[in-house]
């Protein structure tokens, strides 16, 4: 047997197994969201990592019972925009990765209007963009996305409805406007997965 | 009716919202993620 010897706990207790069931249960929600914040996968996994060690260090603050959930994005979103203030240069980067996504997606054959959604997600508001997505996405009561970004829950319900609002009105002029820039944005799309097709085979 | 064909529209932004954060969701999570919690947990163990 080639098994390296882990040290385990002396004494587990039953609350960390259960815990940490829990923790390995929202690794792929975890893993999403951190997407919809970053744009370029493998900083979002970097993000999520650190986020779901930040949790397991935490664990003992947790209230059993209490949406665990809601409790690691807190966490997830807190360390993003504390990593986010420490480097003045990441929304540039953020910018140049979520441009880069628009155009490197993953599925082939994903349907030209994904890219779009894409698009129009990078041209929201950052405080719109997530509080859509938690709501519209990641199963969240407005209540509990609220919680998440440390906001009043109305406030929450004036972001999600302005941000569907405007996404609205940039799928539609992507699709409708014959001469205006989003026109050309739904071209630049239409485009990409085009060239993707192309190169994948 | 055109409220009818708006909120068709939204909902179907919504659909997709929802498949573009589901794709990712149902990826396999890397071994990495594993591996980190489990080096965390022997920690825990030496200092407990």
């Amino acid at each position: 047997m080639s098994a390296p010897v882990t040290r385990r706990p002396s004494r587990p207790s039953s609350d960390d197994e259960g815990f940490k069931r829990e923790l390995v249960r929202l690794i792929p929600h975890l893993r999403a969201f951190a997407r919809t914040l970053c744009g370029d996968p493998t900083a979002a996994d970097d993000l999520a990592q650190d986020a779901m060690m930040k949790a397991w260090d935490a664990r003992a603050s947790f209230q059993m019972g209490t949406n665990m959930k809601a409790w690691t994005f807190m966490i997830l979103r807190n360390q993003f925009y504390s990593e986010k203030r420490r480097s003045w240069r990441q929304t540039q980067l953020d910018q140049e990765a979520a441009e880069r996504t628009l155009v490197a997606v993953d599925d082939p054959e994903a349907p030209v209007a994904l890219d779009e959604l894409r698009l129009g997600l990078a041209m929201l508001p950052a405080e719109q963009r997530e509080a859509l997505i938690l709501v519209g996405a990641g199963g969240f009561a407005y209540e509990e996305a609220a919680e998440i970004c440390n906001c009043a829950v109305g406030t929450v319900k004036s972001r999600v409805s302005r941000a569907r609002r405007a996404l609205h009105a940039v799928l539609e002029d992507g699709s409708y406007d014959r001469d205006g820039a989003s026109a050309g944005d739904a071209m630049r799309a239409i485009l990409a997965d085009a060239e993707r097709l192309s190169t994948v085979r | 009716m055109a409220l009818d064909e708006a909120r068709l529209r939204q909902q179907a932004i919504g659909v997709r919202l929802r498949q573009m954060f589901d794709d990712v969701v149902n990826e396999d999570v890397p071994d990495e993620f594993l591996d980190i919690l489990r080096r965390a947990d022997s920690r825990t163990g030496e200092s407990g």
